[in-house]
């Protein structure tokens, strides 16, 4: 990854940050729906990409939306929708059929806590497909992540998706605003631009690959096999993880997104007080960055999931710590009473509590 | 971009041939790259021919992109030489949208049948019609579910008997059916929507100049075009082949009368 000169620091609010590393990264068309904590990101657009050369429409429904992004993406054009919760469950059918058609496209999935982790990671489409997601601690993580989930799309022809929280879409923040680079990709040969008519060579983009009668394609049986194999290949080359002072640590605690920063802070305090406590972060949710939370957790006697969801990463970390027997939840669901963002669990008091309450009496490390 | 001269055809019956003094009604188009595998008497195949030619008289052929949904004529994928995105059930006009918002030069259908874009995809046609967005939907209406072998669908007539609707499609038990061309043809946004029916010759060739005026519409940028087409079904409706065209006149066209149901003024002259 390259970048440019610095740009200046500019305030700006999350979601308007996010919309304009879309715009950065080449994203032309954008369809959706308005739901909070989202709807910050499509006003933004609904501005800014028309100004940009782009389309944004305000569609009627998130099943229009991200089928707008579907059609929209198979002409080669960089192409987005997004929501959360609620309206990402509409579009799952979709997000599906873009994983099994090969159309690459990306989802902003700016949600309102951390309860859609099986949602964003597991998916609720048909099929042997995965999304591969991208959860963002910050605004400038956002950014770059934005830009990236649009080249991780078009190099592996499949949707993409950024899972991010009302801390993300609302808090202004100082941001360096900067294009990056992620290297070359492949031509887009199967873009549809209608031109091949009539020529014995024109283009489909179908779920089912069975190519015209005179120049068949794979079909389902083939096509599908290959697909699966394509997102087996992704879960190998894909993972991104963060940890820190996991080395000798007896405690790592295990957390994403927003949520990891405080975890973050936590972790640091304590280290400073002379406790042996370390964190691991998924950057990417799927896929899930087995191995290296393996390693991180090598010396652990203690792994402590933080989530703001009744125990949902659990399942993954479950599979993947070292000592399976040393994984402990001190997470919970905590819900904003306007049921919009987070409630009081996620604050770096609570967390410090009951990792400490973690730790066995009297031994402090 | 490939040019016209390139192209490679197979033997085909040209557009226009007809014995001595006849009007042609049938033909191969060159864009049809095998041959159909649905039912005999089906009236799907004859709407594909027809926006086939359309799109050949027009010289359209190379910047025109199809979004073709749900049903039999899905096949038609297989069968047809135009650039094709295979879709979602009943989401036809939204992939339109995307790709027409993308590429506005190239000429954009949607082929969707009666269950694709009025059961499951009422929302999907209607506000793209009322965005007037410049696209053409082809609606293939045989009253049915063909592909999955003759249930009820949103067009299917009062009285129609269906695997659904065993006595006759009852408005006290299964409502009513609901006519999306006259929905379509009432909003702010559309250039122009016809229905049309390949039962006789004459259909054909007045639904054929329906397609034709659809794609005219699209290509001087009038918003919405909508052409309905009445299509035999047989093996969904119980009927012999031949007793086709007989039973969707005197059942679906009471029901869903042709014509110009809003005729092109914008822009004609």
């Amino acid at each position: 990854m390259t970048a440019a000169a610095t740009p200046e620091l500019t305030l700006m609010e999350g979601a308007a940050a996010i919309g304009e590393a879309a715009i950065l990264a080449g994203c032309r068309f954008f369809a959706g729906y308005p739901m909070s904590p989202f709807t910050p990101l499509l006003e933004h657009l609904a501005e800014a990409l028309p100004a940009a050369g782009g389309t944004c429409i305000n569609c009627e429904s998130e099943i229009e939306g991200v089928n707008m992004a579907l059609g929209a993406a198979s002409t080669g054009a960089r192409a987005a929708t997004g929501s959360c919760g609620q309206g990402i469950a509409l579009m799952q059918e979709a997000i599906a059929e873009a994983a099994l058609n090969e159309t690459p496209m990306v989802v902003f999935n700016l949600a309102r806590n951390q309860q859609d982790y099986f949602q964003a990671t597991r998916g609720g489409g048909w099929g042997d497909y995965r999304t591969i997601t991208l959860a963002p601690k910050d605004v400038p993580e956002a950014i770059e992540h934005t830009q990236l989930l649009f080249h991780l799309s078009d190099l592996h022809r499949a949707p993409t998706m950024l899972y991010g929280d009302p801390l993300l879409a609302q808090t202004r923040v100082g941001v360096r605003l900067e294009k990056l680079d992620f290297g070359p990709l492949p031509p887009k040969d199967w873009e549809l631009d209608g031109t091949r008519g009539g020529t014995g060579q024109s283009r489909q983009v179908w779920t089912w690959a069975m190519g015209k009668a005179t120049d068949p394609g794979p079909g389902p049986d083939l096509h599908w096999q290959n697909i699966a194999a394509k997102f087996a290949a992704i879960n190998e080359i894909e993972q991104r993880s963060e940890s820190a002072h996991c080395e000798d640590a007896d405690t790592v605690v295990v957390a994403f997104g927003s949520a990891a920063l405080f975890v973050e802070h936590v972790v640091a305090e304590l280290r400073a007080e002379g406790h042996r406590v370390g964190w691991f972060r998924p950057i990417t949710l799927w896929p899930f960055p087995g191995p290296a939370l393996e390693e991180a957790t090598r010396s652990a006697r203690r792994v402590l999931v933080y989530e703001l969801n009744g125990g949902q990463m659990i399942d993954d970390v479950r599979q993947y710590a070292h000592d399976r027997s040393a994984i402990r939840f001190i997470g919970g669901v905590s819900i904003h009473e306007s049921g919009l963002s987070y409630g009081p669990l996620l604050d770096a008091p609570v967390i410090r509590e009951r990792i400490l309450a973690a730790l066995p009496e009297g031994d402090p490390r | 971009m490939t040019t016209e001269s390139t192209i490679e055809r197979g033997p085909v019956v040209p557009t226009g041939t007809a014995p001595l003094g006849l009007t042609p009604v049938a033909s191969t188009s060159p864009l049809l790259l095998g041959e159909h595998s649905l039912c005999p008497g089906c009236g799907e195949p004859v709407a594909l021919r027809i926006l086939l030619e359309t799109l050949q008289e027009l010289g359209i052929v190379q910047r025109t992109i199809g979004v073709v949904g749900h049903g039999c004529y899905g096949s038609f994928v297989r069968i047809m030489d135009i650039d094709v995105l295979q879709c979602l059930h009943g989401r036809a006009p939204s992939c339109a949208t995307g790709i027409k918002r993308m590429r506005p030069d190239v000429a954009t259908f949607t082929l969707q049948g009666d269950g694709d874009m009025v059961n499951e995809g009422l929302q999907e046609v209607l506000h793209t019609a009322a965005r007037g967005e410049n696209v053409t939907a082809i609606l293939l209406n045989n009253g049915v579910f063909g592909d999955t072998g003759g249930q009820q669908t949103a067009t299917t007539v009062v009285g129609q008997r269906t695997k659904t609707s065993l006595e006759g499609r009852d408005a006290a038990v299964h409502g009513h059916p609901i006519p999306v061309a006259d929905l379509v043809a009432s909003l702010d946004g559309v250039g122009y929507v016809g229905r049309g029916t390949v039962g006789t010759a004459g259909g054909v060739l007045r639904t054929k100049k329906m397609i034709r005026t659809a794609f005219e519409s699209q290509l001087a940028g009038e918003g919405f075009s909508l052409v309905e087409i009445l299509t035999m079904c047989p093996t969904g409706w119980f009927v012999t082949a031949p007793q086709g065209p007989d039973y969707m006149a005197s059942s679906m066209e009471e029901v869903y009368p042709l014509g110009d149901l809003r005729p092109r003024t914008k822009g004609t002259t």
